[in-house]
């Protein structure tokens, strides 16, 4: 009974299993929108009016229509009109970081405009080129401010991985699942720890991102 | 003509610059010798600190020439990152890249873009902080500096690049009054050992003493030239008269309904 249904069977590792798969998920496409995101972040500080309108309707597109929506499209929308199979998982990425670099580059573009005129200025001032003054001045600077935003990115998509078990991915939540619904009967109360342990599960991943970057802002005060 | 005249470092030529629809400056004529200090004077919005950017090609110029010596026309003969190797910057606030220390804010110019070897730059980095009194802030971050150091740092940092010109727009605005003085200090002494400068400042008094000659511009023009004994005792112009008139409200007597 209680917390010894875990240990029952191959539950605990089928538990892992699924945290794994949920990690995948997340830290892949955390690292891929994080890379674009910072590319577009800087592709939308352009002055060119079409880039901007583009971008801004990526973003737009990207804010309007639920993340769900973005994976049935993907997932069933494929098979539909490709008469192809996509494996869940890697529709999962290809969303999330559809999703992440979007929202990342509205946060780098916020953070690199915020930086003040007379800074750029002086560097221009030293003779350092465009691209020297980016990469000294602008991006250091940028990091520094676009940290929390980011972090707090970073575990939404942690966290939204769990949508992923809708296209069939058996990922974290969906393994608890099975397992609530095995010993249903047998025991009523498993939903609670199960859920319990995933959600210590998902704080294992999220927490050392926080940490991470309490870490770096204190270091870059310093 | 037959004369022989010393040739300008920097010559400039109908400098005219727009902001739109507005003219900010209006055709300037101004040569600046070698070692010379020119201090430029005049009400606000005067276009004085729009002439000091444009010079360092901050500012896009609508139509003029601006010539250095031995390098040719700036911005078509020699790019503007390299005309702003021979020609420093200096800002009313300071500017220094709040991310890196005071050592590394002297550094990154002579070393990225001079391509300078690390000790030798450090060594007359080591040599300018001990001259403006700040060797022991060296490892420090600008946040932990006053504005008069932070000042000073910037004023290193920008010799660091070895300018031949050095542009100074309104240093001491952004200070604490007893901090004004160690910045104009500074400043004093560079002109002491033949820095070519142009200067925009309010500090009169300061004014008098650093320059070789005054300008005084007013809407966009220069309206008169002249070295600072004449300028402050016996300006020509109207406008100039009337602008040292307003500051010096204090020789007017204490009858305030009379100076109104």
């Amino acid at each position: 009974m209680g917390l010894g249904i875990l240990f029952q069977g191959s539950n605990f590792e089928r538990l892992l299993g699924g945290l794994g798969v949920t990690a995948e998920i997340a830290f892949v496409s955390v690292f891929f929108a994080c890379i674009l995101g910072v590319l577009l972040g800087i592709v939308m500080t352009s002055r060119n009016k079409i880039i901007r309108f583009w971008c801004r309707f990526y973003l737009e597109v990207v804010r309007i229509i639920p993340l769900l929506v973005l994976l049935f499209l993907v997932y069933f929308g494929f098979a539909k009109w490709f008469n192809a199979h996509l494996d869940g998982v890697l529709v999962c990425i290809v969303v999330f970081v559809f999703w992440g670099a979007a929202e990342m580059g509205d946060l780098v573009r916020g953070a690199l405009t915020s930086i003040e005129k007379h800074q750029v200025e002086a560097a221009y001032a030293l003779g350092l080129s465009k691209m020297q003054t980016f990469i000294y001045i602008l991006l250091p600077q940028s990091l520094k401010r676009v940290t929390p935003g980011a972090i707090n990115l970073f575990t939404r998509m942690v966290k939204t991985s769990s949508l992923a078990m809708l296209i069939g991915v058996l990922e974290v939540i969906k393994v608890g699942q099975q397992i609530i619904e095995t010993s249903l009967f047998t025991d009523p109360s498993a939903a609670l720890w199960i859920y319990g342990v995933i959600f210590v599960l998902y704080f294992v991943i999220c927490y050392p991102l926080s940490l991470f970057s309490k870490y770096l802002e204190s270091r870059w005060e310093n | 003509m037959g004369k022989l005249e010393i040739m300008a470092l920097l010559e400039i030529k109908n400098l005219v610059k727009n902001y739109g629809e507005v003219t900010a400056l209006n055709g300037i004529d101004l040569s600046v010798k070698k070692g010379e200090v020119v201090v430029i004077l005049g009400p606000s919005g005067c276009g004085k600190s729009t002439l000091l950017r444009c010079i360092n090609g901050l500012e896009e110029i609508k139509s003029g020439e601006l010539t250095l010596q031995n390098y040719g026309k700036l911005g078509k003969d020699i790019s503007w990152v390299e005309v702003r190797q021979h020609i420093g910057m200096v800002f009313q606030s300071y500017e220094l890249f709040s991310h890196m220390s005071v050592i590394d804010n002297i550094l990154l110019g002579p070393m990225k873009v001079q391509k300078r070897k690390r000790e030798e730059v450090e060594k007359q980095a080591d040599e300018l902080l001990k001259r403006v009194g700040l060797y022991d802030r060296k490892n420090a971050y600008p946040r932990e500096l006053s504005g008069g150091q932070k000042q000073r740092i910037a004023i290193v940092r920008s010799l660091c690049m070895n300018p031949e010109i050095m542009l100074f727009d309104e240093v001491t605005a952004a200070l604490d009054p007893e901090m004004v003085r160690e910045v104009l200090d500074v400043i004093l002494n560079l002109a002491k050992e033949g820095m070519t400068m142009l200067i925009v400042t309010h500090e009169m008094g300061f004014a008098r003493q650093v320059a070789d000659r005054i300008v005084f511009m007013d809407k966009g023009e220069i309206i008169e030239q002249d070295i600072p004994e004449y300028f402050f005792t016996n300006p020509k112009t109207d406008r100039a008269k009337a602008f040292l008139n307003i500051l010096n409200y204090e020789s007017r007597g204490t009858d305030y309904e009379q100076n109104i």
